[in-house]
This record gives structure tokens, sequence and C-alpha cells, in this order.
């Protein structure tokens, strides 16, 4: 029975709802969770590689998610070189939709209640203070009473902008994406790769993560100031018929991956974003699982102190934003730096970086060791690169 | 703007970038609302379905 009042009400049933519903729930909040579709985790709008590091805190490893173990990724140049770059220890390919329901299990253990098909549609105000959320359930309009709002409704939010918190994406912060599960892979199944060039997907890649055997992920992001004319299935299909043109596509699927650095503010008073709504995603590799789930703790935990203190000012729930910050917040800017770095890379530049990797010996790739090599090799791509973390540090003051 | 629901996907890439919140995103269907939209064409750029048309060009 749902009740008329939670101390947290929590938008989104992905990695990023569920994680901070979990904390909040932990800690003795009343915490209700909505989600809009049937089931969490469904439609997979996601690659699903996830570094066996990133996730180990937040769920207890289980083969019955994982469809698969990647020791090795690798990066294929415009010109057809290849490196090959192993991974700091393993990474996963998941299966979301029952990754994504274990979560949901952890958060309802922990106490947090879950409504699924329940769509958010606004926020609850008495004057400009936030008291509540609006949503849609079984035909009707109705409104949960609370005193924090946790906003975890994905790259499409908009929690943020209903509570006056610009999260508008720039085209350019945006990649727009098409993923194609295959059957009749035949390439390793411990491999990932990943293709790059103005041709193949600009200013983005092709990814193929391997799931179960002969199955693998086969997707695209390209970035959205550069989809006017060719969109990324068009991209994808070119690759297919070049690459695999006998693999049978058995899932198809779309969506968008968030590459800002993140948001100038991730609260406000009663209200907190985490996630892909906050656009908490490496824009690099628009990653966002971990993140997501990094962030959620810390806002989970915040959301709860506050519930403790009854206090849910912008400054009690700043504790968020700053930890967050502290952790992966100011990374993400160095990162972001970079990545406009790599969008005006033209091809022979990314010849040049896998060049380098490749020189690389197995069990040493780092940045730090990608940039002690392309120091010898290239001084001009160091250059550039490190041009692009003086920006970011001066951005940061 | 006019979203072709046999290709929409409901994945709400359209929404992210809108600039003015006119678009809503349902289980089943997503919205523009033509009211608050200013046609700039930004969701018929990336919409990676290619299901929105109508913006200026």
């Amino acid at each position: 029975m749902i009740k008329d009042f939670y101390d947290v009400v929590v938008i989104g049933a992905g990695p990023a709802g569920s994680v901070s519903g979990r904390y909040a729930a932990s800690k003795g909040a009343s915490v209700l969770i909505l989600e809009r579709d049937r089931e969490a985790g469904i439609p997979v709008r996601c690659a699903e590689g996830v570094s066996h590091n990133g996730i180990e805190s937040f769920i207890e490893i289980d083969q019955k998610w994982i469809a698969s173990k990647i020791d090795v990724a690798w990066l294929h140049a415009p010109g057809g070189e290849v490196a090959t770059m192993h991974n700091n220890g393993t990474g996963y390919v998941l299966e979301r939709r029952i990754f994504d329901t274990e979560l949901c299990h952890l958060a309802v253990n922990a106490g947090a209640e879950l409504l699924m098909k329940a769509n958010a549609t606004g926020l609850e105000f008495d004057g400009k203070k936030i008291t509540g959320v609006k949503y849609r359930y079984q035909g009707k309009d109705k409104v949960v009473k609370c005193s924090i709002v946790i906003g975890a409704d994905g790259v499409e939010s908009r929690v943020g902008r209903w509570a006056g918190i610009n999260t508008a994406l720039a085209l350019n912060d945006l990649d727009t994406c098409v993923q194609y599960t295959v059957s009749g892979y035949k390439q390793d199944g411990d491999a990932c790769h990943f293709y790059f060039g103005k041709d193949v997907a600009p200013g983005g890649y092709v990814w193929i993560f391997p799931k179960s055997k002969g199955v693998a992920n086969i997707g695209i992001g390209i970035s959205g100031d550069k989809a006017a004319g060719k969109g990324p299935k068009e991209y994808l299909d070119e690759f297919m018929a070049r690459e695999f043109p006998d693999l049978q596509v058995n899932y198809i699927v779309y969506g968008g991956v968030p590459t800002a650095w993140g948001l100038k503010k991730y609260i406000d008073n009663n209200i907190m974003l985490v996630g892909d709504a906050a656009r908490q995603v490496n824009p690099i590799t628009g990653g966002g699982i971990v993140q997501a789930m990094i962030a959620a703790r810390y806002a989970g935990n915040v959301a709860a102190d506050a519930v403790g203190k009854s206090d849910f000012s912008s400054s009690f729930l700043m504790r968020y934003h700053k930890e967050w910050y502290a952790k992966l917040g100011s990374a993400q800017k160095t990162m972001y730096a970079m990545k406009e770095k790599f969008m005006c890379m033209d091809d022979s530049r990314f010849d040049k970086l896998v060049n380098i990797c490749q020189n690389i010996p197995e069990g040493e790739f780092s940045l730090k060791r990608l940039f002690s090599e392309a120091m010898k090799g290239d001084p001009k791509l160091i250059a550039d690169i490190a041009k692009a973390f003086v920006v970011s540090k001066i951005k940061l003051k | 703007m006019r979203i072709n629901t046999e290709l929409c996907d409901i994945c709400g890439t359209c929404v992210s970038v809108c600039p003015v919140d006119a678009i809503r995103v349902e289980e089943f269907r997503v919205w523009i609302d033509a009211e608050k939209c200013i046609e700039c064409g930004k969701c018929e750029q990336v919409c990676p379905a290619r299901a929105i048309s109508g913006g200026k060009k």
C-alpha cells in the first residue's frame, strides 16, 4: 500500500535510482521508488560493459547477471592498425535486465518501496518549495508527498528541469546511438572491440561486447552535432555490411548517451539528481553504470542524514555535490577536455594514437604510460593532450 | 515537429536536447507539446531512429 508521504521519493529504478533508494532506506529513511516502465532494466539501452572493480562494492558478484568476462580490448584505428589493451582487472558484460532487477531487490530488502508503471509527471510545490511528486498510475493522476526528491530518470530526465536545474544537453554533448544484439558472432568471447574514424563513427565509436557464445552487442554512438545528415543506424549498417555481413540481428535498440562533464549543480532545496539524469557519465567512453552507483551511494546517504537532521536545504544536500565532485566530478572535467581534443582530431592522429598503444607492453597500459610513450613518438600529440589537461585545470578554479 | 510513432523507439534521446522541455515520454509513447515547441530541430537531428521531422532548417 503506497503511503501519502515518504522521506525520499526516487524517480527511476535504474542503477542510479535503486542504489540511492537502497542507501537512503538502509540508514532509516522511508523511501518510495517510482518506475515508469513495467520492469527495471527493460528495454536494455546499454552496451552492458562494466569493470569488476567498479561494481564489486555495490553488489555481490553473481553469475546470473554476468553474460561474459572480458580480458582484453582491441582498438581499431581508421587506417586498419590494431592495438590490444589489457584491462586493469576483469571486465564484465552484464545482463542488464537481471542486474537491474537484482539492484531493485537490494533496495527493497533495505526497506525501500517500489511502484512500477508509475510515470512521474511533475513536482508538487508549496510556493517555491518542493513538497512532493505528481505521477500517473493506472490511468489516474496521483501525488505523493516527500521531503526529498531524487531524480534518477535517465538521459531523458525532466526532474531537474521541473526544479529549475537546466539539464538540456548541447548537441556535441550527446551521442546518438544504435545497438544490435547479434547471433552468429564468431570472434573471441573474451575480447571487446572499439572502432574509430570519421567514416566509421564521427565523434564517437563502434563497440563490440561479446555476450554468451555467438551473441554480441554491436553498437555505435556518433556525436549529436555530426548527425544532421547520416544517422547512427546508417553508419552502423555500413559497418555491419563491411565487417559482419552474415550476422543476424535479434535485438535492436536506440538511445542517447550524455557526454557532458556533468552539471553546475546536482542539488537544490529538497532535490538531488543522480546518474544519467545528472550527466554523470564518462564523456570519453560513455560508460555510466559505475558513475551512477558511486553518485547514488553519496546521494542516498546524504538524503538519509538530511532526514535525520530535518534539514533539506541545498546547503545541507551540497555535501552530496561535494563528495561526488571530490571522487569523480573533477576527473570528469579532465576527461571532457580530452573528449573535446579527440573530437577535433583527424583520422591520422587516431592512427598515431593506436600506434603508440601498440608499443606499450601487455599489462602496463595506463594513461600515464600512454602519455610517456606519446612523448617519445609524437611530441605534438602529447602537447595537444597536455593542453587539454591544463585547460581543465584552469576551468576548475 | 512530428513524431512517426511507427519509427519511434521511445528512447528519450530527444528529451535530453530539448531546450524548452517540450517533450515528454510515457511507457509506450513520446509526445511533443506544440505550444512549448520552438521547432529548433535539435530533437530531429539527434533522434537515432529518425522518427522526428518538421524542424526549421
